[in-house]
Formats: structure tokens, sequence, C-alpha cells
């Protein structure tokens, strides 16, 4: 009897989480659909309408679109599938700034379904295209699987506008893709560290989880680089992968072998964050004019206020404001170019503002 | 004559009983480990006194970042060790939990403020918070595998999935950067002590767990429930509160585990901080050479496991292992040095050697 009452105990706990980890997800996007459902019925009957000219005069039909809403208080509706929020700072700015962009005032309205994994995502795919939303963005957990949900919009003629991750499918199932492009900021690190003038170039290198489109991007230019010049050496190439803790034992590890360096290039902020808290125990200076040049990525707040106080010495800006580009190609239709590619900067310690802090920190 | 024979066989009986010492397998791996560095690269034992940027004194050397980097580990292994024995079982929600108790302690230094000028509450204060926190979880995972009978690894694969946002969530998915140099004394140097505060903490927990497995009973029941847990019962223990009771230890390890972890950075990354942990922490459960399946346990084994895998990491960090073959070095060793001290292997390797002696004693 007491096994059988456990075992039944036990079913429901199982039962009460697995609950409460899908209502987690499926909640938002059901609550936030709901209040689009009344302009359902007339914004499908103009959406299919709008479509079908859109091929022909691609750039008056969004225009009149564009205009629409301001008029007759009609909103866009979007269905927006992005990752966990919780998964990096980035993702977490990049969450707040859709949220604060697709609005009510700014004529839309916006649901989301957020997940890591791509089934997940590609159900709440198949869920918005049923509520009939007119454009899904979305940015996908994994590059494949899509062919066949984005097949599904089309025909129902939902628009599809990839955001942060491209996808393999073809060109023609989507709008647009806006994206960042890793390869550049690697290449306007690289290019910042040349324009420093160093006599020799001693890089520890800390490199992001392997295989990762940031880590790739971010390392090749760096290794191309390294390989083309005579003075360009890298000292200690390992992967700490993103992590401050594993980036500090292994800057420690440099200098207890006695190595010498003079840059630190760490692909992500928290790993530089690492490897300062190793030099600062060891005693060696890093930041404007000093023995070492400290080098992160992703602009964290907090990281600009290293750079605004000297501390290091260049930030790579990984773009996750991808809404405005967004709201552009909604408003004023399709680009040329179907895959945008998003401005990103790299700020230098010297010449940060206070102002490009509360700016471009994320 | 029949002295030196006397001399012989104690000798050889003192040799025996070292080898079949738990604490065998682990310290010989880290003497093998020690040896392999002494010939390629003697200046991996060198620590030299040097000062920090604050102007303090410091001591550094591979020595010391294996002792300082393996102190969270050790912590960890101890809570890892009773759980294992009384539960059979193992926590895999380790890392998820320090995430959590680590982002208590930050909102409570922070106060609800991502970047405050001065700390909101007494660092002691956040630490308390952090271990009442991180024992309710403990609890949590204790009562589910000790009441409802669910698997360890099952029951703590909800707080090893759900951990990470809970920790984001407490401090509303901000990342607070605590700027008080006080708060990196846990995880750095206190400013005249030239030894890293982990150390400190790491030893102090060991002669904490030290005294309370002699003063008490815990290990004695913590054995029998792992052993036999209906036989216990029988014998008046309550098996249930005695799992729950290792699952709350553990939680306590968390704890101080979490505020070194976010002490050795002053913030916190909710998807990377401890990544792993819990694997490395059952590693050197494993090392020790203790049942995984339960029963009986020797602490100071799991604890000098602990330091075995740091030496090795530290090792392939020295040598420069490329990124991408480092996890496949350490898997080859691992996977040698689990397989050596694996119980079983141990019986196999003791019956060989008897029926050795058996066979000599007949010729």
């Amino acid at each position: 009897m007491k096994r059988k009452m456990a075992v039944l105990l036990t079913g429901a706990m199982v039962m009460a989480t697995l609950a409460g980890c899908g209502g987690g997800e499926a909640a938002p996007a059901a609550e936030t659909a709901a209040p689009a459902a009344e302009e359902e019925a007339s914004a499908e009957e103009e959406a299919p309408a709008a479509e079908e000219e859109a091929p022909a005069a691609e750039e008056e039909a969004p225009a009149e679109e564009a205009e629409a809403p301001a008029a007759s208080g009609e909103l866009i509706t979007l269905g927006i599938i992005n990752n966990d929020p919780n998964e990096s700072g980035y993702r977490t700015a990049n969450d707040a700034d859709l949220k604060a962009t697709f609005t009510e005032e700014n004529g839309y309205s916006a649901s989301f379904a957020y997940s890591m994994k791509n089934d997940e995502q590609i159900a709440a795919a198949q869920k918005f295209i049923q509520d009939g939303v007119d454009y899904l963005l979305l940015s996908a957990a994994d590059t494949s699987g899509w062919d066949s949900v984005l097949t599904d919009a089309q025909d129902a003629g939902v628009q599809v506008i990839l955001f942060d991750r491209t996808i393999d499918a073809d060109e023609s199932l989507y709008l647009a893709s806006i994206v960042s492009d890793m390869d550049k900021e690697g290449e306007t690190a690289v290019n910042w560290l040349e324009s420093q003038g160093l006599e020799t170039y001693n890089i520890i290198h800390l490199q992001g989880v392997m295989g990762s489109a940031a880590q790739e991007g971010r390392s090749g230019a760096l290794q191309a680089k390294a390989d083309a010049e005579a003075n360009w050496n890298i000292v200690e190439q390992q992967t700490a992968e993103w992590n401050a803790e594993n980036a500090q034992q292994i800057v420690q590890s440099v200098i207890s072998s006695g190595k010498e360096f003079n840059v630190i290039y760490a692909e992500n902020d928290d790993m530089a964050k690492g490897a300062v808290a190793a030099l600062d125990a060891a005693n060696i200076s890093h930041g404007v004019g000093k023995d070492v040049i400290v080098m992160g990525f992703d602009c964290n707040k907090w990281a600009l206020e290293e750079l605004l106080a000297g501390n290091w010495n260049y930030d790579g800006q990984c773009n996750p404001f991808q809404a405005s580009y967004i709201d552009d190609v909604i408003k004023n239709g399709a680009p040329a170019e179907k895959t945008i590619i998003m401005d990103e900067k790299g700020f230098d310690a010297t010449t940060i503002t206070q102002e490009d802090v509360d700016n471009y920190g994320i | 004559m029949a002295n030196s024979e006397n001399a012989k066989t104690s000798s050889a009986s003192f040799l025996k009983n070292l080898v079949r010492n738990q604490c065998f397998i682990p310290v010989a791996a880290l003497l093998l480990l020690a040896v392999f560095n002494l010939i390629a690269d003697p200046s991996f034992f060198r620590i030299t006194l040097g000062y920090n940027s604050a102007g303090n004194p410091v001591l550094s050397g591979f020595i010391i970042d294996i002792i300082n980097n393996g102190s969270e580990l050790a912590i960890l292994a101890i809570g890892m060790t009773l759980v294992t024995a009384a539960s059979g079982g193992q926590d895999i929600s380790v890392g998820a939990a320090i995430a959590i108790a680590g982002s208590v302690v930050l909102r409570v230094l922070c106060g609800g403020n991502a970047r405050p000028e001065t700390l909101q509450a007494p660092i002691i204060v956040a630490f308390l918070v952090a271990c009442v926190v991180a024992m309710l979880f403990g609890a949590f995972n204790g009562v589910l595998v000790a009441y409802f009978k669910i698997q360890p690894m099952i029951a703590t694969l909800i707080l090893y999935t759900a951990g990470r946002s809970i920790a984001a969530w407490i401090n509303n998915n901000e990342l607070p950067v605590i700027s008080d140099p006080k708060f990196a004394y846990f995880g750095g140097f206190i400013p005249g002590i030239p030894i890293p505060t982990p150390c400190f903490i790491a030893i102090a927990c060991m002669i904490v767990i030290g005294i309370v497995l002699k003063v008490t009973n815990l290990r004695l029941y913590t054995q029998a429930v792992g052993i036999n847990q209906s036989s216990s019962k029988l014998n008046g223990l309550n098996p249930e509160m005695i799992k729950v009771l290792a699952f709350v230890i553990l939680g306590l390890c968390v704890a101080v585990a979490g505020l070194i972890k976010v002490s050795r950075v002053s913030s916190i990354n909710y998807s990377v901080i401890a990544k792993d942990i819990e694997m490395d922490a059952i590693l050197a459960v494993a090392l020790g050479g203790n049942a995984l399946s339960g029963g009986k346990f020797n602490m100071a084994a799991s604890i000098i496991g602990a330091f075995v895998i740091q030496c090795l990491t530290t090792t392939l960090y020295k040598f420069g292992v490329s990124s991408t073959a480092l996890p496949a070095y350490k898997a080859v060793v691992v996977i040698l040095l689990v397989v050596v001290s694996a119980p079983t292997v141990r019986e196999y390797l003791n019956k060989i050697s008897q029926k050795m002696k058996l066979s000599k004693e007949v010729a």
C-alpha cells in the first residue's frame, strides 16, 4: 500500500514538474496571443492581399501597411521565437530590445516563445502560423530542420524574418536575415590590435566553446594574422569555454611558467575579466599605456566601464539590437540583399565616452 | 634467520596494507603526476613570493594554483561522498546549486541594485542566507530521494535543469558586479597573508567534517544506511532522515563553494559558473575508490581525489595541450585511474596476488 502511494506521489510530482516546465514556456505565447485574436479577422484579409502585391510593387505595399496601423489603430501581429533570455547577457539584451521595440505604441502586437530546442521552436512556429500572425521572427536554435515549417508559413501568407542566427533553408523561404558577422568582429579587433604598433605581439588567446560561431569567427582572424606575421606570436591558446574562472586559471598558469606576453585576446568579456584577476594577483599592469593590452568582446556594461577607467584596452561589439533592423524591414519592405549584416563597433579605451557605455552596454 | 624472515613478512604485510589502503590509488596518482612534472619541467614546483597590484604579498606557482583552484572541488567532494555513501547515487545538481547560492550572495549584497556603490548587507549575512537557501535546495533533493524513493540522479535532474534559470531569476536576470575589495578576499588574498584564502576555507571545512565524523555517529549511520537500508531501520535508525541529512550537508558545501566562486571574479555568469563541476565532484569520489553504489566511504581519499583532478587540469594547462584535445587527454587519464581504483578491479587484483602467493608457497 505504502509503495503504491509512493509510486502515485512520484508520478504526481513528475507530472507537476513537467507541467511546470512546459507551462512556463507556453504561457507567454498563449497570453500575449489573446489580444491579437481580435485583429486577426481583419488582418488576415489584408495580409495575403498585401503579399500578392509585394513581389510586384515591393516598395509601395509595405508603405501602405506601415501607414495602416497608425491610421486605423490596427496592429501588425508578430510571432517571435527566441532562445532562452537566461542563456547569456547577449540574449537578455536582445530580448529586452525586441520587447522595447515591438510595443503597441509602435503599432505591433507581439507574442513571444522561448526555447533552446529546435523541436519546441518548430512547434511554437506552427502555432504562430495557425494563429495567423503577419510576421514570424525567428532566432533558430539549430540551423537545420526548418524547411517544411517555413513552407507552411509561406503557404499561409506569413512572412518570415530571421534574426541573430541563419538557417539552412532556401532564401526564398524568408524575407530577410539579420545577423552578426563574427569573422568581421574578429577582423575589426585584429586590425585595431595591429594599429597599436607594438614591436612584438606575444598573445594569450582565450577561446570560447570550441566550434561555436563566435569562437570560430573571433579565433580565425587572429590565427590568420599570427600565421602571416613574424612578430605576432601566440604564447598560449586555450579554450576557457566562456568562463571567467577557467580563464583565470589559464593565465595564472602562463604567469607561473614565466612566459612573456603583452596582449590578452579574450573572446568574451567574462574571460577577459578572469584574465585580469590573474594579472592583478601577479602585479602585472594592464590597460591604457600599461604592460599588457586587454581585449574582450560582447560589450557588457561593466566591461565598457573597465574601458572607460582605462583598465582594459578594447571591447568588440556583438550587436544584440536587431529590433530596429527588423522594424525597418517590416515598415520599408524587403531589402535587395536578403542577408543584412549589422553594424558592429569596436571600442577603444582611449576614445570611449560615457555615452557609448550607456548606449551600447548590454 | 627466523628474525629476518619475520621482518620480511612484516614488511610485505606493511606493503600490502599500504596498497590495500583506500588512499593508495589517489595518492599514487598524485605522486605519479608530481614525478611526471618533475622530470618534464622541475619549475613546476617553484613557488615564488611576489606582490599583487594592491601591494600585498602573495605566493604564486603551480602548486599554489592547484591548492587554490582545487579548494571548491575538495569542499564539494566532502558533501558528495556523504550523499554517495548514504543514497547510493549522486547529486548532479551541484553546479546549478552553486549558481543559485552565488546568486543569493550577490542579491543580498547588492540589494537589487546591479552596481551598488557600497555593500547593502554584511558579507556574513549574505553567506548565511546563501547557506540556508542551498540547504533548503539540498533538503528538496534529499526528500525526493529519501521519501519519494526517486533515483538520486533523476531527482537532482530537476534542479540541474532548472537551477541556472532560478539563479538568473533571483537577480532579475542582471549581472551584478561588486566593487568592494573586501568581497574579493574569499576567492583571492587577505592583505598581509600570502596564501590564497580558499585554501584556508577548504582546510576549515576538512577540519569540521573530520571532527564531525570523529565525534558523532554520522559515519557509522551513513554507512549503515548505505550498506543495507532495511537492516539499519531494524536497528533503530531512520534511513530517510540520514539521507536527507547527507543532501543538506552537501547543500552547505555548495554554499561555501558558491561564495568562493563568486568572490573570485566578484560577479556571476549564470550559464557558465561552476559548469560541469558536478561531474568532477563525482569523479573525485570515484577516484577515492569509494563505491558509487553506496556504503563504506573514505573521506580523505575523496578529498585527495579532488586534488588529483585539479593537478591534472593544471598540468595539462601548463603543457599547453591544444584546446580541442584537452578533454580527450583528461578522459584517458581518468579512465585509467577510475578503472584501477574500482572496488571490483581491486578485488580481482587481490585474488591474483593471493593465487600467486599460494603457488609460490606450494613451490
